[in-house]
C-alpha cells in the first residue's frame, strides 16, 4: 500500500488512536485503586501530623482510627448535620463551588492524652493552582497545634516551599482570634518585623521570598475557611463556660 | 559495542550536547534546577521516556505516513509520559508528588521530538535506544550540574540537606536568593557552555 495515500494514512492514524486509548485506559482503570488507596491514607497522614502524629503511609489508618474521635459536617449556621461521611464524602474542592449556606464544612476532632484537637481542612488558591491543607486547634479554640500544605502546581522552590518543615513550624503556637474572639488569622507577612518568630500572638509569620501570591493565598484561605466555624466555635465556647 | 554505537552514547555528552550545543531543552533545563533532587528525578523520567519512545518510533518507522509523522511523534512521547505518570502515581506516589507538573512537562520537551524526528526515523531499534538513553544522559549531567551550583548557592543546601555550616552565616555569609530565580540558571548554563568552548575549540563557530 502507498504510504503516502490518504487511505494510508487515514487508517494509521485511527489504528494509532485505538491502540493509544485502548493502552491508556487499561493502564488508568488497573491502577485506579492503588492510587485512590495512597491519595485517601495521604489525606489521613496529613490530618495526623497537623496534632503532631507522624506516620508512614501504611500505618496512617490504624492511627487514624485510634485518634480521631468525631468527624463533623459542620453547617454554615453551626449546626451538625449527622447525616454525612466526612472523611469519604465531603471534598473540600466540590464544597468550595457552593454557596457557604448549602456547604459542609468538615471538622475532625481528635483525641490524644484526653487532651482535644480540632481540625479543619483548609483550601485556596496558590499562583498556578489550588493549593490546601489542614489546620489543628487546641482546646482553646484559639492556639494553633500545628498545619500541613500541600499544593497542586506551584513552582519548585519558591511557592512549593510551603510545604517545607521551616515554613510549617512557624505557624505553630500563633493564635487565630483577639482577646475580644475575634477571627484575625495569620497573615504571611513580607514586612514581619518578628524574623525568629518568637512572638506568637503577632498573628504573623514570614513569607517566602519570591513566593508573594502562594503566600498570600495562604493567608486568605485560612481567613476564608475559618470565618465560617465561628458560629460553631461559638456554640462550643458558650457550652464551656455554662458547664464551668 | 562498535565505536559507532559508543559514539552514541558519548557525543552527547560533550561534542553534541543537547543543552550546550543545540541548546535545546532549556525550558526545563531553567524551570526545575532550583534544587538537585528534582533534577535528577526529572533526568531518569526523561531518560525512560525518550528511550521508549525512540524504540517505538524506529520500530514503527517504516510504516509512519509521512505526512502526519509529528504527529505520531507526539502521540507516542504523550502515551509514554502519562504511562510514566500513571505508574510512578501507583507505585512511587511521593516521587510523583514531589515532581507533579514536570512530568508532563516532558511533553514539550524539543529534545525528545527532536531524537525521534532526527534519528529514531531513520535507525534501527538498538541504535535508537542508545541514542535515545545517550542524548538523556547528556541532558540530565547538566541539569544536575546547574542544580548543583543553584541549590548550594541559592539556598546552601544540597538534596536538601544543608551543606553551608553555621559558622559561615555566622561571620556573614548570605545565601543568594537570586540563584533561585530562572534567570541565574541562563546564566549558569551560559558559563557552562562558555567554559565548555574555551576547553573544546572545534565547538566555536567559524566566521
Amino acid at each position: 500500500m502507498n504510504r503516502d495515500s490518504n487511505l494510508y494514512t487515514f487508517l494509521f492514524a485511527t489504528i494509532m488512536v485505538l491502540v493509544v486509548a485502548t493502552v491508556l485506559a487499561f493502564t488508568s482503570q488497573s491502577l485506579k485503586d492503588l492510587q485512590k488507596e495512597n491519595v485517601r491514607k495521604e489525606k489521613m497522614q496529613n490530618i495526623l501530623s497537623t496534632v503532631g502524629i507522624v506516620t508512614d503511609r501504611d500505618g496512617a489508618e490504624e492511627l487514624f482510627n485510634k485518634y480521631i474521635e468525631s468527624q463533623l459536617a459542620i453547617q454554615n449556621d453551626g449546626s451538625i448535620d449527622a447525616s454525612v461521611d466526612v472523611f469519604n464524602n465531603v471534598k473540600l474542592s466540590l464544597e468550595l463551588k457552593k454557596l457557604p449556606k448549602e456547604q459542609n464544612f468538615p471538622l475532625y476532632v481528635a483525641k490524644i492524652e484526653s487532651k482535644k484537637y480540632y481540625i479543619i481542612p483548609i483550601r485556596g488558591n496558590g499562583l498556578w493552582n489550588a493549593i490546601y491543607g489542614y489546620i489543628s486547634i487546641k482546646e482553646d479554640l484559639n492556639t494553633i497545634k500545628g498545619v500541613v500544605f500541600d499544593h497542586i502546581g506551584e513552582t519548585a522552590g519558591l511557592g512549593a516551599e510551603i510545604t517545607q518543615d521551616w515554613f510549617i513550624e512557624s505557624f505553630v503556637d500563633e493564635k487565630l482570634f483577639d482577646i475580644n474572639n475575634n477571627l484575625i488569622g495569620i497573615k504571611v507577612s513580607k514586612t514581619n518585623n518578628d524574623p525568629n518568630n518568637s512572638d506568637k500572638n503577632d498573628h504573623e509569620v514570614d513569607a517566602i521570598s519570591g513566593a508573594t501570591i502562594t503566600g498570600d493565598g495562604v493567608t486568605d484561605m485560612i481567613i476564608e475557611r475559618l470565618e465560617h466555624y465561628i458560629p460553631y466555635f461559638n456554640t462550643l465556647r458558650s457550652n464551656k463556660i455554662a458547664l464551668n | 559495542m562498535s565505536n559507532k554505537n559508543r559514539a552514541l552514547l558519548s557525543d552527547p555528552m560533550d561534542d553534541n550536547n543537547p543543552i550546550t550545543v543545540q541548546v535545546l531543552g532549556i525550558c526545563s533545563a531553567l524551570a526545575i534546577t532550583v534544587q538537585l533532587k528534582a533534577a535528577i528525578v526529572m533526568s531518569i523520567s526523561v531518560m525512560a521516556v525518550m528511550a521508549a519512545s525512540n524504540v517505538i518510533i524506529s520500530l514503527l518507522r517504516d510504516l509512519i505516513p509521512n505526512r502526519i509523522r509529528i504527529i505520531v511523534q507526539l502521540v507516542v512521547v504523550a502515551a509514554m509520559v502519562i504511562l510514566v505518570d500513571q505508574v510512578l502515581r501507583a507505585y512511587a506516589y511521593d516521587v510523583s508528588k514531589e515532581l507533579s507538573i514536570f512530568i508532563g512537562l516532558i511533553i514539550t520537551n524539543c529534545i525528545v521530538m527532536g531524537r525521534l524526528e532526527a534519528f529514531a526515523l531513520g535507525n534501527g531499534v538498538w541504535r535508537s535506544f542508545l541514542d535515545g538513553i545517550g542524548n538523556a544522559a547528556g541532558y540530565g549531567w547538566i541539569l544536575i550540574l546547574v542544580a548543583f551550583f543553584r541549590e548550594l548557592l541559592g539556598s546552601g543546601k544540597l538534596g536538601g540537606v544543608k551543606v553551608v555550616p553555621d559558622f559561615m552565616y555566622e561571620i556573614g555569609y548570605v545565601d543568594n536568593g537570586l540563584m533561585l530565580l530562572s534567570p541565574m540558571a541562563l546564566i549558569t548554563v551560559g558559563v557552562i557552555i562558555w567554559i565548555q568552548r574555551s576547553r573544546n575549540r572545534k565547538l566555536i563557530e567559524q566566521g
